[in-house]
């Protein structure tokens, strides 16, 4: 292989809390003080131990090949931006070193550097020098930025009357049509809506197959999953796994997913509820399997819910409905279905419901699951959660046919598909002589 | 198909020392710089009614309330020049350099969101402040130029004053006024940057450095003695320069005129290298 574009050794970033971020001349004269009385006393003072101290990231160090995709991936407050933010220069490691071959840029924010009096011709050309284009090379580029954005007709209107849809696209296009050789990118896609994030996330398929190197952070996993080649997991400022972006994100799911998948409540008097009912678990598993394993679109998942019935009750029924993350309805069910459910009476004490979606319905993503008690005689709540249970279901393909990663919908079942053959022969030709005589 | 310019090698590490200016890296963003000072006279002026004419007009009211203040009520003698063209001369230079000042001092803060998303060398915006006055400095010089007119040929003040050959060294005090102006500019910058309480300093320094400065005085009327004192002030020379340039009136003396070049060669070599050092780590403590 070649030499690697980015070669990250031992880098560390640490932020002190009490000293350095001191504010004012005078916070920082009583700290001098303080320090010159501890000192007399012989003692160290509390502002200059280390509780004060943060790693923000710790002996972080790989390499990027030229034209790899890298996904960063990692908690809110993982350190990835930390990282970013070094490779970009916008602050300095305190130990630890970072090589870097080849023009960066990096996109930290959507729109850095646009003035909202200015018009969007103006700003295109302050944004891309601000992002390290000369003049010249984004003249070069303003037609295809322009079209990109589409935004022809407002190019000379000041962008503080843009829609918020026309500014972002703006700013992306405009970085979108840098040409480094290597791209760092942070969570750019969050905005915008879901047409234009394709439109994005196509843009940046292209950057990455005209052999640039893109360094990419996001929360979407689907889109690290079929834009890079390789991810890097961070935890807590250190690399905890790096490799194939499938393995990385599985791994990373598996640990995030773990303590929200299952919800217990010993003591009835803190669990969920009412004076009539009170919820004691809820648990999202795979049918029968470890209750670590991933959720994947071709197994049965199980919501598994255990209550108290605190009150008689004569006829009640457990509702779930199941939610896309973004809050849209996918589908509601009951336990009146159950064969059984008629001979029911439901005398207090402890019970236990599993719904089962069946494998191969739900496609890959996010949901989140409420569940509602019903007394179904008076057709009336006894008691609904107000909290969501959250379960994501990932692919078991390891790259869909569709690069963006996903079929459209929040369901996908197989359809029933057949393709015959109808007839042999060729379709038969219009004859010349026949257009003729018409 | 993939290029990667072996001559090109970023290495980004813990930075220390303090001579690590990078000037070919500045020249790079050279078009950055020339938009900035675009956008700093677009937005400054956009959605208001006299525009461009408020570089114009504030120097002519502040001249106005000068001769009232000064010139009528506190009758401080002005060299027996007219008192607006007096006044209008001085706060020539003075403004330029008061607005630098104020402008570059205020870098850090006011450029948050954009520091902390991108980098460039950070240089480049004191840098489109010291060209985006030169404007100002402009629209001044020419309003300065009607009133002597006016002065020269209606009024019976006419004879007291006419300009001086030492005009041709106006593009070098106004350069040392824009190097001085930087340089103290990028020390107050990086000072606020660590200590918010200079934020609320920066205008009352530059109302006191104007009363110590021969803005509103002449140089003449403080005694031999204590001469000394006000030479200190590297601004005194450039302003009583400028005056003798356009109303023949002033002291300026080589060894005060050496003096103040060197205190501006310094502050200005001084400030870019604490500023350069501030702006490495500066968006970890805000």
């Amino acid at each position: 292989m070649s030499r690697p574009v980015i070669e990250v050794e031992s880098l560390s970033k640490r932020y002190r809390l009490g000293q350095f971020n001191a504010r004012t001349l005078r916070e920082e004269v009583d700290q001098f003080i303080a320090r010159l009385r501890n000192k007399q006393a012989g003692k160290v003072g509390e502002l200059s131990g280390a509780s004060s101290e943060f790693w923000a990231l710790k002996d972080v160090s790989f390499s990027v090949q030229p034209g790899e995709v890298i996904g960063i991936i990692g908690r809110n407050g993982a350190g990835k931006s930390t990282l970013l933010k070094i490779l970009s220069r916008i602050t300095e490691p305190t130990t630890g070193q970072a090589r870097v071959r080849g023009r960066i840029a990096s996109l930290l924010e959507v729109g850095t550097g646009f003035h909202p009096e200015l018009s969007g011709r103006e700003n295109i050309y302050l944004n891309g020098t601000v992002l390290g284009m000369r003049f010249a090379e984004v003249k070069a580029k303003f037609d295809e930025i322009v079209a990109f954005a589409e935004v022809e007709r407002f190019l000379d209107t000041p962008v503080k009357r843009y829609s918020s849809g026309m500014y972002v696209r703006l700013a992306f296009a405009v970085a979108a049509h840098l040409e480094p050789e290597i791209l760092v990118l942070d969570e750019v896609l969050a905005v915008g809506d879901a047409e234009f994030q394709k439109k994005c996330l196509g843009k940046m398929g292209d950057v990455a197959q005209g052999g640039r190197t893109v360094l990419f952070v996001s929360h979407n996993m689907q889109a690290v999953a079929s834009l890079c080649d390789r991810a890097i997991l961070i935890e807590s400022g250190r690399i905890v796994a790096s490799g194939p972006s499938a393995v990385v994100i599985d791994d990373y799911l598996r640990d995030a997913d773990e303590a929200a998948r299952e919800r217990v409540w010993n003591d009835p008097a803190d669990a969920p509820g009412n004076e009539r009912i009170r919820i004691r678990r809820v648990s999202l598993t795979s049918e029968g399997t470890d209750s670590r394993r991933n959720l994947t679109t071709d197994i049965p998942i199980s919501i598994d819910i255990e209550y108290w019935i605190l009150e008689h009750c004569a006829r009640m029924a457990v509702n779930v409905v199941i939610s896309k993350a973004d809050g849209s309805e996918v589908l509601e069910d009951w336990s009146v279905a159950e064969e059984t459910w008629r001979e029911r009476d439901f005398a207090p004490g402890l019970y236990r419901t599993i719904c089962t979606i069946p494998p191969n319905l739900l496609n890959r993503g996010s949901f989140k699951v409420s569940v509602i008690f019903i007394d179904t005689l008076l057709v009336k709540e006894i008691y609904k959660s107000d909290r969501f249970y959250h379960f994501t279901i990932v692919g078991v393909e390891e790259r869909d046919v569709y690069w963006h990663g996903n079929f459209l919908g929040p369901i996908h079942t197989p359809l029933r598909w057949k393709t015959t053959l109808v007839d042999g022969k060729p379709p038969p030709f219009l004859q010349p002589q026949i257009i003729a005589n018409q | 198909m993939n290029q990667i310019p072996t001559d090109y090698e970023l290495v980004i590490r813990p930075t220390r020392g303090w001579l690590t200016l990078n000037l070919a890296e500045v020249w790079h963003y050279r078009d950055l710089l020339l938009l900035l000072v675009h956008r700093d006279f677009v937005a400054k002026y956009k959605q208001t009614i006299l525009g461009p004419a408020w570089f114009v007009l504030q120097p002519l009211l502040m001249t106005v309330v000068f001769s009232v203040i000064f010139g009528e009520i506190a009758k401080i003698p002005t060299d027996g020049l007219p008192p607006i063209l007096f006044y209008l001369a001085g706060l020539l230079g003075w403004n330029y350099f008061a607005q630098t000042f104020q402008n570059t001092s205020g870098t850090f803060l006011s450029n948050v969101g954009l520091f902390g998303k991108v980098y460039f060398p950070r240089l480049v915006v004191p840098l489109s402040v010291v060209i985006s006055n030169f404007f100002a400095f402009a629209l001044q010089l020419a309003t300065l130029l009607v009133i002597w007119i006016y002065f020269k040929l209606f009024t019976d003040a006419g004879g007291l004053f006419g300009f001086s050959t030492g005009i041709v060294w106006l593009p070098l005090v106004l350069l040392q006024i824009a190097a001085l102006s930087l340089g103290v500019g990028l020390w107050l910058s990086a000072l606020t940057a660590k200590y918010r309480d200079f934020s609320f300093l920066s205008g009352f320094i530059i109302q006191i450095w104007m009363y110590a400065t021969p803005v509103i005085y002449p140089l003449s009327q403080i005694p031999e003695k204590w001469r000394w004192i006000a030479v200190l002030n590297p601004m005194t020379m450039p302003i009583e320069a400028i005056k003798i340039m356009f109303l023949g009136q002033g002291t300026v003396v080589g060894a005060y005129v050496l003096f103040s070049i060197s205190i501006t060669v310094l502050s200005l070599l001084s400030g870019v290298l604490v500023f350069n050092k501030i702006e490495k780590t500066f968006v970890d403590s805000i």
